[in-house]
């Protein structure tokens, strides 16, 4: 299939890293064949939620301030549709884990990622949330939320910057965007 | 503090006078609750603040250490030190009485200790889950994954606090007593909730929308970062304090720094000192504007918190130029600073402060003197000054209570002594004195900025220090003023090239401690503002 439909403004494909992990999604999702109409039905429900993904913010520390300067005037996270952050689980498409996790706040990250709708998506933002960052060796962090929930994208920095904020959310768009609900579904014929 | 000796030996007559430091005196546990009155209410020089309450695993005794300081002149300080060799049933008896920021600090310790404090009202673990296996601080911890895995259950909050108390024949009795009233209304504000300034969770008690009690849980970050940093060489911890308070990453780390260097005898050169004492101000400024920034949004002006940030940008890029970091900045290191200034700091710098004035009347003038605001603001919150005392509230906030507790002025550093500012105190003790000390502190940090920048002297920037520092065996202490208040900093060595134990105190675990007291009897809604003019920043508290 052509890959090529995954566009993002401004940054042409190939200046992407990691494409072949998406082909891969792609090609996964594809194996079936895909249906004409509801194919196209498919991209412009997928333009509409790769361009309105809500996120909650669940801000621990530093990374979560970082946060607050992507939301403002300077880099303006409204120019991709995500400035619409949500405080209830139930609303929000898109749950970014900013900061430290520790034993005692793991139940409450899960339950908070329980309470969400489908579909739904985790950014892991920074080096805590990947690894335990500069914490790793310590009794009371959590060495990674991957063992916790699943998770689409790891922003690596301590703390990343805003921008590095917006390229793994870019990536998340282009995932959002080649996604299937209608369109690949196995029939028998 | 002659006067004081004899006092001390007074009243205690078997204590143990040394001369450190800091004035040190140990006690038995019995002697140590006379003592620490007799010194809160002597009439000469009351010591009345306790700065640091600091848990340590001897070795042969678990122990606690007080640094007590006056509260007219921050410079006169004393150290108390008691303990136990019971390792089992460790008990020594509360000042919570005497001193209010005793409450949550002794539950600290009993959390990371397991030291029982008697009399202490309510003896929670403040900052581990109730069934944490074992005390992380003590020295024979055992840190065994498997002893404490990560549980993805949750757990209902049981409102009972146990506690021991003494009676009047000297017996113990353990109670367990309650939080809350049977048929109290109690609501969870936090630890997910965009408008507590980070995790902190607060169960609050309700008449109607008018707050009854608050009820403080903490750890929903503590990172363990004082266990961390005793595994660490000094240059190696230097990085953890940025994140502990990451507003005022700059100055936690000076504080740092001027304690190892102090006790290492490490002369800083003066170019240093210039940008350490810059950064830091330029830190303060970015961290008061983000905090105007976030109080005006919790008032429900956005606008207004779009306006902060933009200004912060400014100051972080900055930041970055000179040394790569826009939030930690990872500028100090022992013996001086990493990197050195770019080329065009100086102009950025002055033009920001051209800039930042013109703002400052704008802030002033379209939220200041807004009718909504004031009333949100005015009398609302109130903390006295005996209180301020009592719970250790420093910074912009015990300074909006009237009360002079700069460090800057009472004990300078860097090159505070060499430049004139103001210390801002208001005296009407509500939310809007503290609003208002943030902004005309930004106004004192511009000046201090200002008589620095224009004379720079060239020079080393990091005095040349051994790739493994030791510092001399001893306990060291080093207080700076950051953005929130009082960051103290204390290390006990042993002459090896780790520290012995490490204990930041923090700014913000005071001005938590005191949300329960001011937010009394104000609304619920009024809670959320109080909480933003108070400013705190909880990995700071969990540390």
């Amino acid at each position: 299939m052509e890959i090529k439909d995954v566009k993002i403004k401004n940054i042409p494909y190939e200046e992407f890293n990691d494409n072949e992990t998406l082909e891969k999604y792609l090609q996964e999702l594809q194996a079936n064949g895909v249906n004409v109409v509801l194919g196209k039905l498919d991209e412009i429900i997928n333009w509409g939620r790769s361009n309105s993904l809500w996120p909650l913010i669940f801000a621990t520390s530093c990374c979560g301030i970082e946060f607050m300067s992507a939301a403002a005037a300077h880099h303006d996270i409204a120019r991709f549709g995500m400035e619409v952050t949500r405080n209830s689980p139930r609303q929000a498409d898109l749950m970014i884990v900013a900061g430290t996790i520790v034993h005692k706040m793991a139940p409450l990250l899960r339950r908070v990622y329980d309470q969400m709708a489908e579909p739904k998506y985790v950014l892991a933002m920074g080096a805590c949330t990947i690894s335990g960052g500069p914490f790793v060796n310590s009794y009371h962090v959590v060495q990674g939320i991957d063992k916790i929930m699943p998770v689409d994208v790891f922003v690596p920095g301590c703390p990343p910057r805003p921008e590095s904020l917006f390229y793994g959310l870019m990536q998340l768009q282009r995932k959002v965007k080649v996604e299937q609900f209608l369109g690949n579904q196995e029939r028998k014929r | 503090m002659e006067t004081i000796k004899k006092l001390v030996l007074d009243t205690v007559p078997g204590a143990l006078i040394e001369e450190k430091q800091k004035l040190t005196i140990t006690v038995d546990p019995q002697k140590l609750h006379l003592l620490a009155s007799t010194l809160r209410t002597n009439s000469e020089l009351p010591f009345d603040f306790l700065v640091q309450l600091t848990g340590v695993d001897r070795g042969d005794e678990l122990g606690v250490n007080y640094l007590l300081c006056n509260s007219g002149d921050l410079s006169k300080e004393i150290v108390l030190k008691t303990g136990t060799s019971d390792r089992d049933n460790p008990l020594l008896y509360s000042v919570a009485d005497l001193y209010e920021t005793a409450h949550f600090n002794e539950r600290e310790v009993y959390a990371l200790l397991g030291i029982r404090f008697i009399n202490n009202p309510d003896m929670r673990k403040f900052l581990l889950n109730v069934g944490w296996v074992g005390y992380p601080l003590r020295k024979d911890y055992n840190p065994d994954p498997h002893l404490n895995p990560v549980s993805l259950e949750s757990h209902d909050i049981i409102d009972k606090a146990p506690r021991i108390r003494e009676l009047e024949d000297g017996s113990l009795v353990e109670e367990v007593g309650n939080v809350f009233e049977d048929d109290d209304y109690i609501i969870n504000i936090g630890p997910q909730h965009p408008s507590t300034h980070g995790v902190m969770h607060f169960r609050t008690s309700l008449d109607g929308e008018v707050v009854k009690k608050i009820d403080v849980h903490s750890g929903y970050i503590h990172r363990g970062i004082e266990k961390l940093s005793e595994s660490m060489m000094y240059p190696q911890m230097l990085h953890l304090t940025d994140r502990l308070d990451y507003l005022s990453a700059n100055i936690n780390r000076h504080g740092l720094c001027m304690c190892i260097e102090n006790a290492a005898g490490i002369e800083v050169p003066l170019r240093a000192q210039y940008i350490r004492t810059i950064m830091d101000e330029l830190n303060r400024i970015s961290s008061h504007l983000l905090a105007w920034a976030t109080h005006t949004n919790d008032l429900g002006a956005v606008t207004a918190f779009i306006y902060g940030m933009r200004e912060r940008e400014i100051l972080l890029d900055i930041f970055e130029k000179t040394c790569g970091g826009r939030l930690i900045i990872n500028q100090n290191v022992v013996g001086g600073v990493m990197f050195d200034l770019y080329p065009g700091f100086r102009q950025d710098v002055t033009a920001f402060i051209v800039y930042m004035r013109k703002q400052l009347k704008e802030y002033n003038r379209f939220f200041s003197h807004n009718v909504i605001a004031l009333g949100r603001m005015i009398n609302v919150g109130l903390l006295k000054k005996e209180d301020a005392v009592s719970h250790g509230v420093t910074g912009p906030s015990g300074r909006g209570s009237g009360w002079s507790c700069d460090i800057r002025k009472h004990m300078p550093y860097a090159l505070y002594d060499q430049v004139e500012f103001d210390e801002v105190i208001r005296y009407e003790c509500d939310s809007y004195a503290r609003y208002r000390n943030r902004l005309d502190e930004i106004e004192q940090s511009l000046h201090i900025i200002e008589q620095l920048i224009d004379s720079i002297p060239g020079g080393e920037i990091c005095a040349k220090t051994k790739a493994v520092i030791r510092l001399p065996e001893g306990e060291f202490f080093s207080r700076v003023e950051a953005a929130r208040g009082e960051f103290g900093v204390f290390i006990e060595s042993r002459g090896d090239k780790f520290p012995y134990r490490v204990k930041f105190r923090s700014p913000s675990l005071s001005l938590v401690s005191a949300i329960p007291l001011i937010c009394k009897n104000e609304k619920i809604s009024d809670f959320i503002g109080i909480g933003g003019s108070m400013d705190y920043v909880i990995p700071d508290i969990d540390r």
